[in-house]
């Protein structure tokens, strides 16, 4: 009987891959299956976004009209609402057909779940539509200058003034603040008691009186960053997510997407260059009597390409333990806390590889702005050391001070 | 391509072993057998019980009586002695002894022996290393000789459970160079033929090896284990099956060691309060869980890969045996540290796993050889 069921699932299964696959060779622009090789290929979305080209912006609407920007999210909010099966066999297609993504944001790998889970259905009519069709870009004002690590002590204020919040105070490392249409923002409601019990979760607009944004520069030269200043911003009480000085619980929840994201992110990058680490030395360095010509950096990027082996093959267990239905949530520490070292190493590898070449900065400079953009993976999102923190507490059960 | 989790089967089996080796084969048997220098080194009844639950033949095909487990299933009983540090002949018989009867072994070699390794009567040994540092094609012993019969001469060293074994699998030069791929032959051995002498080592982890002196012995053309100059293709197979449930002995003996550790960390106190609050030592632990956790990925990838005779096998088996003696080290070494003056203690059990790692670790090719193999294999 089951069995039965499974192969009337995987015959519809199928059906889906071919009439996917189908519509996708139809629909996706020739100029959406190139390789994403600068920042302006990648669509954010949002009010101020200036499309790189026509077929980016067909390449969204079309999708979205189908809910694919969001596969697995509900119908009823514009999402595609397919199982996570058919999810994975879109994905599959679009991979086999080098379909780019039609939209990255904060609003889908991290506001939304959020959202999904905790918003009330005016907030979520309001918003998810936005976020699934690109037309509002978010971003998370979390950090701030005196909670890095210790977040909980953040201290940007909101008052309650009868019909609306008064938000005062500031945020920092911001990404793309100078670009985002709505924050995301946690904000201090209650002094009193413990710190992590006087937090909560307001969505407001960027435009909103009082909002300002300054870009950061960073030592790699880029300024994805911004510090945010709130200086007696109103925002209305409906846009309180969750309960009030319950916001800990939802920034909590979102960290645990974010930092599935940044683990992997290092993956994609390396998969992403088809040429492994060991054949772009063998290229640069060269061989002799088949082995590659400097025998201490061949046995390091020997180690890296291994761990990074490893890793991989634990995000596809990790994956697979999820699909199984074991519980896997406190594993994104691990992959957050691995997968970024891993990023380092290569980094720096790389630049050990090209030796003097790899200096280059400015225009043509590749592997030195990588090198120092990756230095910062280990730090955002909860650094290393807070992610070994979580995984002594709330893996292994080690006891607290 | 298989999931990277066990299936209800697999779980289950794995549950009978883990079940089995506390009740049956802990490691206090372990320390009886060394304390009372027992000359077989594992208990003969424990391997006919192991033999009655069809362990002994888990690589044996069903026809030759077995249960063709596969080397999944070789794994998950390996990962058990590995957690408790059980003596058998698993590694040595019913891994290396039938994957070269199955490689290369004729079909009378392998009607007249299968059957009788999966009862548990017959044990088989692999004689084939010569020096330290494991180099498996630099074979000095030599056969000679000519119409269909050869005389051995030569010596091997690290020969598991060879004292017991009832008959060995020698790895000899036929033709080419001492460090030569091509030109081995291997052959099947009486170890009571005239001129084999057999001599047990007494080794750190304190199981079973032996050295084997092989003086103008007699063996025939019907006693070759796949073709002549030709059996370093069923000797690669026969050392990556090792390897790999090495492997996962080595990821069991981690766990094992860092599960005991965790329990110390939480129970043990100085200053007033419980070690396992201390950050210097929450991290290595955390560390330590994530290099676990990555070995668990690839021993299992590696098995697969093994059993779907996978063109990649081999580099996934290198992973596998490199990443796995590599953090078993670092495991039973921070649970020494961790565990302090105990630790240094013979009466404490956490010892007998740094013993048993390393002994693991350096058998059938170190994280040095195997990352120096991977390298090679990626074409660097």
């Amino acid at each position: 009987m089951s069995a039965q069921l499974e192969i009337a699932a995987d015959e519809s299964l199928e059906a889906f891959r071919r009439s996917t696959h189908a519509w996708l060779e139809a629909n996706c622009p020739p100029e959406m299956r190139e390789p994403v090789v600068e920042d302006a290929d990648v669509c954010w979305g949002g009010r101020r976004f200036h499309f790189k080209n026509q077929a980016q912006r067909i390449w969204l609407e079309r999708m979205a009209q189908r809910g694919w920007t969001v596969p697995e999210w509900p119908k009823q909010y514009g999402g595609g609402e397919l199982s996570k099966e058919a999810g994975r066999v879109l994905r599959e297609e679009m991979a086999q057909l080098h379909c780019r993504a039609p939209l990255t944001s904060f609003g889908i790998s991290m506001l939304g779940p959020a959202l999904l889970k905790y918003g009330n259905e005016a907030q979520q009519q309001e918003h998810i539509p936005k976020i699934v069709r690109g037309e509002i870009r978010w971003c998370q004002g979390y950090s701030e200058p005196g909670a890095g690590s210790d977040l909980a002590s953040l201290k940007t204020r909101a008052e309650d003034r009868g019909d609306h919040y008064l938000v005062n105070g500031s945020k920092i490392w911001t990404s793309y603040g100078d670009k985002a249409d709505w924050i995301f923002c946690l904000v201090r409601t209650d002094f009193s008691g413990k710190k992590q019990d006087g937090i909560s979760f307001l969505l407001f607009d960027m435009e909103s009186p009082g909002v300002t944004t300054r870009p950061i520069r960073l030592i790699s030269g880029y300024s994805p960053f911004t510090q945010t200043f709130f200086d007696n911003v109103k925002v209305p009480k409906d846009n309180l997510l969750g309960e009030l000085n319950k916001g800990w619980t939802i920034a909590k929840y979102l960290l645990t997407h974010e930092r599935s994201m940044i683990g992997g992110m290092g993956l994609e990058l390396r998969s992403n260059g088809s040429q492994s680490l060991g054949q772009l030395a063998v290229k640069t360095i060269g061989l002799s009597s088949g082995r590659l010509a400097e025998s201490a950096l061949r046995t390091d990027i020997a180690r890296y390409e291994m761990d990074a082996q490893a890793f991989a093959l634990t995000m596809a267990r990790v994956a697979a333990e999820a699909k199984a239905g074991n519980e896997t949530g406190a594993m994104s520490s691990m992959l957050k806390y691995y997968g970024t070292e891993l990023n380092k190493r290569r980094a720096e590898l790389t630049m050990s590889v090209g030796g003097t070449d790899s200096l280059k900065f400015g225009d043509e400079g590749e592997a030195a702005p990588m090198w120092l953009r990756t230095r910062a993976n280990s730090i955002e999102g909860g650094t290393s050391e807070v992610q070994l923190n979580i995984i002594a507490k709330n893996v292994l059960r080690l006891p607290g001070n | 391509m298989s999931s990277l989790v066990l299936n209800d089967d697999q779980s289950m089996f794995r549950d009978a072993v883990k079940r089995f080796a506390v009740e049956r084969m802990p490691v206090s048997q372990m320390r009886k057998l060394r304390d009372s220098n027992d000359p077989v080194g594992f208990s003969r009844d424990v391997w006919k019980e192991m033999a009655g639950m069809g362990w002994a033949g888990v690589l044996v095909p069903q026809e030759f009586g077995g249960v063709g487990f596969g080397y999944m299933g070789a794994g998950l009983i390996a990962e058990e002695i590995g957690r408790n540090l059980s003596a058998t002949p698993l590694l040595s018989s019913a891994v290396l002894g039938v994957t070269a009867l199955l490689e290369g072994g004729s079909d009378a070699h392998k009607q007249e022996l299968l059957g009788e390794i999966a009862s548990g009567a017959l044990l088989l040994a692999l004689a084939t290393d010569e020096r330290g540092r494991h180099a498996p094609y630099s074979v000095a012993t030599r056969a000679t000789g000519a119409a269909g019969e050869f005389k051995l001469n030569g010596n091997k060293s690290h020969v598991l459970d060879g004292h017991v074994a009832d008959r060995l699998i020698v790895s000899a030069r036929t033709s080419n160079d001492v460090e030569s791929r091509d030109g081995i032959t291997l052959f099947l051995v009486d170890p009571q033929a005239a001129g084999v002498t057999v001599a047990r080592t007494s080794i750190v982890d304190s199981r079973n090896a032996a050295a084997v002196e092989l003086h103008d012995v007699i063996v025939s053309s019907d006693d070759i284990v796949g073709c002549l100059d030709k059996g370093s293709s069923v000797l690669d197979a026969v050392l990556d099956a090792g390897r790999v449930v090495l492997a996962a002995e080595l990821l069991g003996i981690a766990q094992e060691a860092f599960e005991r550790t965790l329990t110390y960390l939480r129970e043990r106190e100085q200053f007033g309060v419980k070690i396992g609050s201390f950050q210097a030592l929450q991290h290595r632990a955390a560390h330590l869980f994530c290099e676990i956790e990555l070995t668990r990925s690839v021993v299992v990838r590696a098995l697969q890969a093994l059993d779907a005779t996978q063109a990649n096998a081999s580099t996934l088996v290198c992973l596998a045996k490199a990443r796995a003696s590599e953090v078993a080290r670092l495991a039973t070494n921070e649970a020494v540290q961790m565990h302090g003056g105990i630790g240094m203690t013979d009466d404490f059990d956490i010892g007998f796993f740094m013993k048993r790692a390393r002994a693991a670790a350096e058998t059938f090719g170190d994280a040095y050889y195997h990352t120096d193999r991977f390298a090679q294999l990626s074409g660097y």
